[in-house]
């Protein structure tokens, strides 16, 4: 028995879309923000994750190259890394390195600082990246957003790939910060349902939970 | 006798990757805060268990 195909098992030909237009113009990274305003939007409003087990188109890419195309050793992560300490603490670099992107884009902004045409990979690389900009009509600012933006998704896949080889094919779903964020969202939502549902992960109160997708 | 996915809620990430792969629709992730199976829909054919990132799904003996 098959799940039927729906329109959002293809939403990682965006994410791979995505990718590729930073290549061309980097402005292009600005539609990024979607893949970060949807997620908090849809748990936030909705209380729950659909975004992850719908319409992530990222966590679908590596299923698929990891699953479909078996480019991954499936094997289980080290125990570290599949712990909530990781997990939370990377969230927490991730946002730390974010907000000093932020810093960085703001410099720009106010002149302070030149435009650094280059994309930062693993927050250290630093890639240049000339090609794929072609000035901008706004101010310089805009453009150092896009190139810090598309370092933080070029950075995140780059990750993913690399643990999608070593461990299971979506293996960045552990640590995503998207993820973990979301799903704190979820959890200071419904409070008294984390307690009962938390304790076993079995079906006590199936009524209650059946409600929620 | 038959053999039911169970999630050790504890590190679960919430990501849904186990809901994608079930064939039954036995597993959820209600209110986005950690993954749980049905029992009654479950058939234990364990792609679940392959499938979690995180490793946290097993297979055990249900009496039923
Ligand atoms: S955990 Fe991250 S990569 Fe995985 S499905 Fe959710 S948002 Fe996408
Ligand atoms: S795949 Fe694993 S970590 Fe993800 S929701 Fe299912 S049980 Fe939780
Ligand atoms: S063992 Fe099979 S039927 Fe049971 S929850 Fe996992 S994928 Fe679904």
């Amino acid at each position: 028995m098959k799940r039927e195909r729906r329109w959002y098992d293809r939403m990682w030909i965006v994410s791979l879309t995505y990718l590729a237009l930073g290549f061309f113009n980097i402005l292009f990274a600005w539609l990024g923000l979607l893949c970060f305003f949807i997620p908090l939007i849809i748990s936030a409003v909705r209380g729950n994750k659909a975004y992850c087990s719908k319409y992530c188109g990222r966590g679908q890419l590596f299923g698929l190259l990891g699953g479909s195309l078996g480019l991954s050793r499936k094997r289980n992560m080290p125990r570290w890394m599949r712990s909530k300490y990781f997990r939370y603490g990377f969230l927490i670099f991730f946002l730390v390195m974010f907000g000093v992107m932020l810093w960085n884009t703001y410099l720009v902004f106010a002149g302070a600082r030149p435009l650094g045409q280059s994309v930062k990979l693993l927050w250290t690389l630093r890639l240049p990246w000339r090609w794929a900009y072609h000035g901008t009509l706004l101010s310089d600012g805009v453009a150092q957003f896009a190139f810090g933006f598309y370092s933080v998704m070029l950075t995140s896949t780059v990750l993913g790939l690399i643990t999608m080889l070593l461990f299971k094919p979506r293996s960045w779903c552990v640590y995503c910060p998207m993820g973990t964020m979301t799903q704190l969202i979820c959890k200071v939502k419904c409070d008294p349902v984390t307690e009962k549902s938390a304790e076993s992960g079995h079906n006590q109160d199936k009524e209650n939970e059946r409600t929620c997708d | 006798m038959r053999n039911k996915a169970r999630v050790s809620a504890e590190d679960c990430a919430a990501c849904g990757c186990c809901v994608k792969v079930c064939p039954r629709a036995a597993i959820t992730v209600p209110h986005g805060v950690c993954a749980v199976v049905d029992a009654d829909r479950c058939v234990g054919c364990g792609k679940c268990v392959r499938e979690c990132p995180a490793s946290i799904i097993s297979l055990e003996a249900a009496e039923a």
